[in-house]
């Protein structure tokens, strides 16, 4: 019983958030919320497994955000768009090849993640916190230079896939496949954690040297995490390029990787059901302070200073939630 | 000729400005191991503390001449914006170091420290930009079709004679013995009966009264304030310091000008459009760091085993 309820739980919610979002019991604006709480938890999810599980400290996770949301926008434009061109697909593909244009924004931008992954053979901490800034800029900076792409103005165009879908079948598809690819990440990341070869990332954590004793090959694992890392974190740029249907450089900067970076310190490093809850919390918390405009920026690292001084370890601290509130083992096993 | 001549006096200027940054980021880590990113911030606060300094004694109740106001502005900000360093290494850092959190939060509360200093200055003084008055009448000289204003002068002069300021602090003094001490062994410093506080908010002084000086430069040189001009400014400073090799003085040094002169050099080529700049500078620097991670000057840290 306790293998299935999370799980059964999770899909009931979410089929009755589509439900609801079909029949416009939810209006728009909540339907946008929840979706930016999927993306924060992809976002957030992501990055704490360099950040909390490989214990590695980068600072510019926003950069893969941004390679994914470029490359599956423009994909997406190319396919069913008329900016370049005649669309290649007919429209109403759109549902099926719709994921597989956020997944290859994805793949991009794990590629891309090899940029910080081969310097980090070297060198940890410091100095790859600024090579991790330096990518983030760097990537900003080189989508500024392509004018094809639109430059420093911004691209657009990613609605005509999102229509494309509606008009096939009218569903509230964005939102389906927010939650879709949310459950996906949590799976991977999870699955990826607890596996065996998984556990190498953890041992990098602990200790590099030991690790390369007991035959982990540290390389190896930091690359395939910084990937995995930097491939989810793309997904997530897919998706909020297509929700909002326009992309900028500048919304994927230093401030963006902030925030991811706040998310994840604020749930606990290390621990997953932290990094989702803390997700919540903070899209709900900026939401709420919405009306507070500039306001929010002050009193959003003014609660992480205070975290920091009162509860380093986040509101979880490298604990699954089960481990925090051992009665919940009762009711739920979450492999 | 000329062409190479102005724009090597242009990569000196902006190669000023990073390494009186650098120095400040690189003070702080060379002593705490903490990446202090609060400092571009304190940077900005610097320029802001300069602007109402000098608007103050050019107001109506001093009415001071301009020069005079330079003179007096100099000292007054560097005081005042040391002490905003001061404040943040008391409220924020130090009791962190007292509970001996891992160096991790203490860097996350300087990130979060320096949003909290944009903010708050976006949100008291709005997004109005504001306009730095003239405090040096600007002079220009012309040598053989190369111009070279007298701020230009005094800017690359500042950033050399702090440099051989702090060099002699830290290399000569007995305070900067301590400040080395500190960074080699923080446990068995307090021992050898070194008020370590004391040591840490010096620190502090000498890189945030730095960063103040740079602040009423950078102000004077480029008029125009906004709350996120230390943004960029101050990540660029410490890329520079860690390319020199963070925690040596002169690493910073050297890592600052080297990132000017790539900066200028990438405009100043023909071929290559301005807006390349940031991505040129980036990319240099971290192939820098990839064939020698510690940095130009920096010492490989040996890992226990």
């Amino acid at each position: 019983m306790q293998k299935y309820s999370l799980n059964v739980l999770m899909a009931a919610v979410a089929v009755l958030l589509l439900v609801m979002a079909q029949f416009k019991i939810i209006d728009n604006y909540i339907q946008a919320v929840i979706m930016y709480v999927g993306i924060n938890i992809m976002m957030s999810t992501s990055l704490n497994l360099v950040n909390g599980n490989m214990g590695e400290f980068t600072c510019g996770h926003a950069a893969f955000m941004c390679v994914g949301a470029y490359v599956s926008s423009i994909l997406s434009v190319l396919f069913f768009g008329n900016k370049f061109g005649d669309p290649i697909f007919p429209a109403s593909m759109a549902v099926v090849v719709f994921p597989v244009i956020v997944l290859l924004g994805g793949a991009v931008a794990a590629l891309s993640s090899i940029l910080v992954a081969l310097p980090s053979f070297k060198t940890r901490d410091d100095y790859l916190a600024i090579i991790t800034i330096a990518v983030n800029y760097m990537v900003i900076s080189a989508i500024e230079n392509m004018d094809w792409i639109g430059g420093s103005r911004g691209f657009q165009g990613m609605k005509d896939t999102v229509w494309a879908m509606r008009d096939t079948l009218s569903a509230p598809w964005m939102l389906l496949w927010v939650i879709l690819f949310t459950a996906f990440t949590i799976w991977v990341i999870r699955r990826f954690i607890t596996s065996t070869y998984g556990k190498g990332v953890n041992a990098v954590c602990q200790d590099e040297v030991a690790a390369e004793i007991m035959s982990v090959n540290t390389n190896k694992i930091k690359t395939v995490n910084f990937m995995i890392s930097a491939g989810l974190a793309g997904c997530a740029g897919g998706l909020f390029a297509h929700i909002v249907g326009y992309v900028n450089p500048q919304s994927f900067n230093i401030l963006k990787s902030t925030e991811a970076m706040v998310m994840v310190y604020l749930g606990g490093m290390g621990s997953l059901s932290g990094a989702i809850i803390s997700a919540v919390l903070f899209t709900g918390l900026m939401e709420v302070l919405r009306s507070a405009g500039v306001i929010k920026w002050v009193i959003i690292p003014l609660m992480l200073v205070l975290i920091m001084q009162f509860r380093p370890e986040g509101l979880l601290g490298n604990k699954e939630l089960s481990d925090v509130f051992p009665k919940l083992k009762k009711f739920y096993t979450f492999k | 000729m000329d062409f190479i001549i102005q724009n090597i006096l242009n990569a000196l200027q902006w190669g000023s400005f990073y390494a009186l940054i650098a120095l400040g980021y690189t003070l702080v880590y060379g002593v705490l191991r903490l990446i202090n990113f609060a400092h571009g911030d304190v940077f900005m606060v610097g320029a802001y503390i300069a602007f109402f300094v000098s608007g103050f004694m050019l107001g109506d109740t001093l009415g001071l001449s301009p020069t005079v106001t330079f003179l007096c502005a100099l000292p007054v900000t560097m005081i005042l914006t040391s002490l905003v360093g001061v404040t943040l290494e008391r409220i924020a850092y130090r009791p962190l170091r007292r509970k001996g959190a891992h160096r991790l939060y203490v860097v996350i509360t300087a990130l979060m420290c320096g949003l909290i200093l944009e903010y708050s200055n976006l949100a008291v003084l709005g997004a109005s930009r504001l306009k730095f008055p003239e405090l040096i009448h600007k002079t220009v000289w012309n040598i053989g079709g190369v111009t070279v204003t007298n701020l230009k002068v005094i800017v690359i002069v500042t950033a050399v004679l702090v440099f051989l300021f702090l060099n002699f602090i830290v290399t000569r003094t007995k305070i900067g013995m301590a400040m080395r001490g500190i960074s080699y062994d923080k446990f068995a410093i307090p021992l050898m009966g070194i008020p370590i506080d004391n040591i840490i908010v010096f620190t502090f002084i000498l890189g945030s009264g730095f960063a103040g000086l740079a602040g009423l430069l950078f102000a004077m040189s480029y008029p125009i304030l906004e709350p996120f001009m230390g943004m960029l400014i101050g990540w660029k400073a410490f890329i520079a310091a860690v390319v020199g090799g963070i925690g040596d003085i002169k690493g910073a040094f050297v890592g600052g000008f080297l990132l000017g002169f790539i900066e200028v050099g990438v405009v100043a080529l023909p071929f290559l459009e301005s807006t390349y700049r940031d991505l040129f500078a980036f990319t240099i620097l971290l192939i820098i760091l990839w064939i020698k991670p510690t940095g130009l000057f920096g010492m490989p840290q040996s890992t226990k085993i």
